[in-house]
């Protein structure tokens, strides 16, 4: 339970409205239980044949009583619950927050809709907690003692018989929550396993379609489903008792008071209003009773819930910035050095990169090619920051790029990953995607130039406010290349990493985007990985990695001399074309 | 989806979400029936034990009423006993028909459920890519998960409940009419005010409710959509702008949320109070007549218990109205998504295929994703068995539009495709495609395991298939250097494999389902060129007796083709082997110079 003190400073924040809901509370719960003293009042009037007008005034109290009472209610759900949901907003942008800072290696290895259910199903409970259950936690605590105060003053015995039963409804309640709240834990992970998989499906429908795997798929989804109502059922079973027992538990005091109230009244130690006035009470006491147990359960589960979202924040942030971090260093310039970087996914697993060193002077052309799998991707990575090395540092400009502020870094590198991610917005709100300034129509045609989309851009209908689908979806393969292409140019980057990036395009288009690029980077670095020695022949330097270190390194040339694997993939793509041309 | 529509799609919300719902609508529920006839028998049980139930309730204020007019004001002790005897006995069997009440009826909702959501989701399997181009996967699952399960609330609880609530109402009515009907009217004056708030709450809380549940789905098709894109907004630094638009996004669902507070702060109070002003007024009345001696003490006791159950069910009518609404609204949901006919049907009356040996006719083929923006034109072309075909092109040319064709993800505008010289529209759909394998240009993997992911989960694949298919593309190499090898897990959407990985896999997987067809988009573009010709040798042999079909950008994957199809903005340009069009000197020649030139060294 210690967890839920965490939440101490999101109550400090709303203490006025918090205080003053916690006196309508007690306003509210006084004046309510008034009520049943009134009548009880009235009947033994009525019971000593009292008069009409007195009679009258008393309808007229408890009308009243109930009035203010009302209104404070209404003045608690205003302050209350009102600052649950503000407290709610500020869970969610810190838990947004934090997710912003998290690492690349987080987001890979953790599925969309897990961070989803901690962002909906477990900032509800919480919010659960702050709000109806403090409220009727608070309700319920002044009403008990009131009430059990003024049923003792009237009868103590008869109090202490009639109220026996219901310390055991709260101790039902709260058990059965407890095992409702297990199964109901179990329901919750099926639940999430077919969000997940309908999530897939939907998603690789492409893949089911192709390979009519449809019948599978339903079948699959159909047992998941069974097994869900199956677990819905288990619980259900124990979830059934509740009502029952209610009943049982609090028609038990009720047939109690009749009883023994009865001959209470058949002995004279008890007027008929004392029943009404207790009848009353229990049915006050009831709910509070019930509440008893569920709010112990609610904030089992706030707790629960808190307990996740902990493990989030308390997840790494891995990349970030230190004390040593020099936040003088607005600019940089460009040279990029890698001085003994090892790195690994993870201890148990294989190095990926091992003492890798290179130097990429300011404004010159790397390329990198490699096999698939050997550590291309995992190396460009390194210089903005999405992995940190192992071991080994990488530099720019002479320092230790984790020196240099995160977004000084970020905003001077335009990279272009190997994935394309686009969001479902117009195609000029993608490319403008890393700039201030929103209108700048010169750089958008600037840049959509440069990566030759205008001409596709051209012919659709809509031209710059095309809203593309999910993830680019109604874009070719090239055009979402090339849209990526252009967002990275447009930040004006010091740094271009073009990761396997015409992978989709035609040759003739490339060979006219490198042209236009070539004039871009002048005085620009650039990496750039490809599989083509047709993309790669003209760069500065090219290395060549296998098995997580520098093979081969020079310039086109100098690796064709060299007769080494360059040569060979070299020797590969023109080989096809010997082989045609003799054939 | 071009344009159309859309322009507010920060949080791709659609009009769907909008949906409100009325609590009721007739169609809708005749419809929501429908899936309940299967279960009859417990819908009976549960109108019978919901009749029983009912009754019991307000007999025990009756029974009370008796207690203390007859035995407690004339001091019968032993009849005191005896009632409240009966009185626990019928408290006992209420609790237990109670129980097996909650037990039916919660288990004929999950049945249906359970119905409906398998049958949602084989609906969604059948739909045509072009529903899925248009529409948020966000949103298709919202369907199948959470609309269908706020529909299990309808039907366990809501439906139930209220017939229960009725027949509550209906009883207390019959018993305080038959105790003394004058008081009854005087304590239900209050209700046509009672009515009236209600109505009003209702109006008010449905359009606070429709706000709530809009700026909910924004709330999180915003979150799905940027944590997919998290990295993009790491590397280009766009933490405080996200921060900023999230903070918006976040501040109107708390403004939504506590603008529907206030309805539900003034409503339950109100009630509370007209019920005190019930009770107030049975003092009132009822006293006169207590002292005038026309009634007893024994049935002002009664009434007043009889007030506060009535306004009970009441209260909770309008609580289970929010459950209704959202279910109505839900169920309208899931309705227009079972009735969207975005399908393409396969024929009444399939040709089937015997033997079939894979020649593939284009004939004037026009074909538009949107209105009339052809981006096929008139292409005609044809593959015989065993035939090779590339398809060249610039970007955005038309080449995956092709594939999507043939394989019928989408049907053509004008002209038509022949297999085997039937049209595609007259065999069904399965028959097709299992006779051809797409690499498709997107790949995609499954979560699972790299086994499963080749397989597909198709339990007749036997491992030895898998590790002869992954070894065919050169993907061996690098699983069997895993530590779990074939059982190694693969995250969503292979997160942790390296992009040429990938690409291998899904390779693997199109060469194992042995097709008559082989369909290679951009297969081996993320590749290298050793591993790709390893490939190449080792499809060479499969492909032996088989029809492929490939694009590539990468011109030395193609020139053993048997023919060469250059395709610009749509339109075929130039047709021929490789040596053909050098010679022609065209587009093909030009493009083959710009990859080889200066490349050559001797
Ligand atoms: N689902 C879709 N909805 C609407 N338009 C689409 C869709 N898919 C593709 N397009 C458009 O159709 C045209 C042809 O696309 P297609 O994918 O066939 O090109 P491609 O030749 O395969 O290109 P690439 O080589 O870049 O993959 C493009 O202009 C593209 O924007
Ligand atoms: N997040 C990750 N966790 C664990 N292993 C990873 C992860 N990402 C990549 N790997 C592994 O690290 C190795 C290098 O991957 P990387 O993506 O750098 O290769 P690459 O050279 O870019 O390949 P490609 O040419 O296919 O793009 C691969 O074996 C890959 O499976
Ligand atoms: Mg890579």
């Amino acid at each position: 339970m210690k967890r839920l003190f965490t939440l101490n400073k999101y109550f400090r924040r709303n203490k006025g409205r918090l205080s003053l809901g916690i006196l309508f509370i007690l306003i509210s719960d006084f004046t309510q239980v008034f009520i049943p003293l009134v009548l009880k009042d009235s009947i033994d009037a009525l019971h000593a044949n009292a008069n009409k007008d007195l009679i009258i005034r008393y309808a007229i109290i408890i009308f009243a009583l109930a009035v203010v009472s009302g209104f404070f209610r209404y003045m608690i759900r205003q302050t209350i619950i009102v600052v649950s949901r503000k407290i709610e907003f500020d869970l969610r942008q810190d838990f947004w927050t934090h997710l912003l800072k998290l690492s690349h290696r987080y987001f890979q290895n953790t599925s969309t809709g897990d961070i989803m259910a901690h962002a909906t199903n477990d900032i509800a409970a919480v919010r659960m907690y702050v709000g109806p259950a403090v409220m009727y936690s608070i309700d319920t605590t002044i009403k008990f003692l009131i009430v059990i105060t003024i049923m003792l003053s009237i009868n103590a015995t008869l109090t202490a018989t009639i109220l026996l039963p219901l310390p055991i409804l709260s101790f039902f309640v709260y058990k059965l929550s407890k095992k409702i709240h297990k199964k109901f834990t179990l329901i919750q992970e099926k639940f999430s396993d077919i969000t997940t998989m309908a999530q897939e499906n939907f998603s690789g429908i492409r893949i089911i379609k192709s390979y009519v795997r449809e019948a599978f798929e339903i079948e699959t989804f159909a047992k998941e489903s069974s097994e869900y109502r199956k677990r819905n059922m288990d619980k259900i079973k124990i979830q059934a008792l509740f009502m029952p027992l209610l009943f049982l538990i609090t028609g038990t005091s009720i047939i109690l008071l009749i009883l023994v109230g009865g001959n209470m009244v058949i002995n004279n130690q008890l007027t008929l209003g004392d029943i009404a006035a207790f009848l009353f009470f229990l049915g006050m006491l009831i709910w509070p009773t019930i509440a008893f147990g569920w709010v112990a359960n609610i904030i089992q589960q706030a707790d629960a819930s808190l307990k996740r979202l902990q493990k989030i924040y308390d997840e790494e942030i891995e990349i970030k910035e230190s004390k040593e971090t020099d936040n003088s260093i607005k600019e940089i310039d460009g040279t990029i050095k890698f001085e003994n970087v090892s790195f690994k996914y993870g201890d148990e697993l294989p190095e990926v990169l091992s003492k890798v060193n290179i130097e990429i002077p300011k404004g010159s052309t790397l390329a990198i090619v490699g096999h698939t799998g050997v550590g291309k991707t995992s190396l460009v990575n390194l210089i903005s920051r999405l992995f940190d090395t192992t071991s080994g540092n990488v530099l720019i400009d002479g320092k230790n790029i984790k020196l240099i502020p995160l977004d000084v870094l970020r905003k001077n590198i335009g990279m272009v990953p190997q994935e394309t991610f686009l969001f479902s917005e117009t195609l000029e709100k993608n490319i403008l995607y890393g700039v201030e300034n929103l209108d700048d129509k010169l750089l958008l045609n600037r840049v959509a130039e440069i990566s030759q989309l205008n001409k596709d851009v051209s012919q659709f209908a809509d031209k710059y406010n095309t809203v593309l689908g999910e993830r680019g979806i109604t874009l070719s393969g090239g055009q979402k290349q090339r849209t990526s292409l252009a967002r990275a140019l447009a930040i004006n980057p010091k740094i271009l990493i073009l990761d396997d990036s015409f992978s989709a395009v035609d040759t003739k288009t490339e060979e006219e985007i490198l042209i236009n690029l070539k004039e871009f980077m002048k005085d620009r670095t650039s990496i750039i990985i490809s599989h083509r020695i047709s993309t790669v022949k003209d760069a500065d330097n090219i290395i060549v990695l296998d098995n997580g270190v520098i093979a081969e390194q020079g310039k086109h040339n100098e690796l064709l001399e060299l007769g080494g694997i360059y040569y060979d993939i070299h020797y590969k793509q023109l080989l096809e074309e010997e082989l045609q041309r003799e054939g | 989806m071009r344009g159309s529509g859309g322009k507010h799609s920060v949080g791709g919300q659609s009009q769907d979400d909008e949906i409100l719902g009325k609590a009721y609508d007739s169609k809708l529920m005749k419809r929501l029936l429908s899936f309940v006839k299967p279960y009859k028998k417990y819908v009976v049980i549960a109108i019978f034990m919901n009749v029983v139930v009912a009754a019991l309730g307000p007999l025990r204020p009756y029974l009370t009423k008796i207690a203390i007019d007859d035995y407690i004001v004339n001091k019968n002790y032993d009849g005191l006993v005896t009632i409240s005897a009966i009185l626990f006995g019928t408290l006992i069997f209420q609790a237990v028909v109670q129980y097996f009440l909650t037990y039916y009826t919660q288990l004929m909702g999950q049945n249906i459920i359970y119905d409906l959501r398998v049958k949602l989701f084989a609906h969604v399997q059948k739909l045509a890519l072009k529903y899925f181009d248009k529409t948020p996967i966000g949103r298709i699952v919202t369907r199948v998960t959470n609309d269908v399960e706020s529909l299990n609330e309808l039907f366990s609880s809501g439906i139930v409940m209220i017939f229960s609530d009725v027949f509550i109402i209906i009883w207390i009515l019959i018993f305080m009419f038959l105790m003394e009907w004058q008081l009854t009217l005087v304590s239900l004056s209050v209700l046509p005010l009672l009515i009236y708030a209600t109505f009003l709450f209702r109006k008010k809380v449905r359009e606070s409710y429709r706000d709530v549940r809009f700026q909910l789905a924004r709330l999180n098709s915003y979150m799905q959509e940027h944590i997919g894109g998290m990295s993009i907004i790491q590397l280009f630094s766009k933490e405080k702008k996200e921060n900023k638009n999230f903070a918006e996004i976040n501040d109107a669902h708390k403004v939504a949320n506590i603008n529907s507070i206030f309805y539900y702060a003034i409503f339950f109070p109100i009630v509370e109070i007209l019920s005190s002003g019930a009770i107030a007024l049975i003092i009132w009345y009822g006293g006169g007549d207590v002292i005038n001696g026309t009634m007893t003490i024994g049935v002002l006791f009664a009434f007043i218990q009889y007030t506060e159950m009535f306004f009970r069910p009441i209260r909770d009518l309008s609580e289970k109205y929010n459950i209704m609404q959202t279910a109505m609204a839900s169920s309208e949901r899931v309705f227009k998504l079972l009735d969207n006919d975005t399908i393409i049907e396969n024929p009444t009356t399939p040709i089937t295929i015997n033997n079939f040996k894979g020649n593939v006719d284009f004939k004037n083929v026009w074909f538009a994703y949107n209105n009339d923006d052809y981006v096929l034109k008139d292409i005609s072309f044809s593959v015989n068995t065993g035939e090779t075909v590339a398809i060249v092109g610039a970007t955005g040319a038309g080449k995956s539009s092709i594939i999507n064709l043939l394989n019928r993800f989408y049907d053509v505008n004008k002209g038509s495709i022949r297999v085997d010289g039937v049209d595609l529209r007259k065999i069904s759909k399965e028959d097709l495609r299992n006779q051809i394998s797409i690499v498709l240009q997107d790949i995609f993997l499954f979560s699972g395991t790299i086994a499963s992911n080749i397989s597909l989960g198709d339990s007749s694949i036997t491992e030895e298939q898998i590790v002869k298919a992954a070894k065919t593309v050169g993907a061996d190499n690098f699983i069997s250097k895993l530590p779990p090898k074939y059982s190694a897990e693969v995250k969503e959407k292979g997160a942790t494999l390296s992009v040429g990985q990938k690409q291998l896999i899904s390779f693997a997987r199109a060469l194992i389902f042995n097709p008559q067809i082989l369909i290679l988009d951009e297969a081996t573009s993320s590749v290298d060129t050793e591993t790709e010709m390893l490939i190449q040798k080792a499809i060479e042999k499969l492909l032996k007796g088989r029809t492929s079909i490939v694009i590539a950008h990468r011109l030395s994957t193609i020139q053993n083709s048997n023919k060469i199809i250059v395709l610009h903005k749509g339109e075929i340009k130039e047709v021929g082997t490789h040596q053909q069009l050098l010679n022609k000197r065209g587009i093909y020649y030009k493009l083959y110079q710009l990859q080889y030139k200066e490349q050559e060294v001797k």
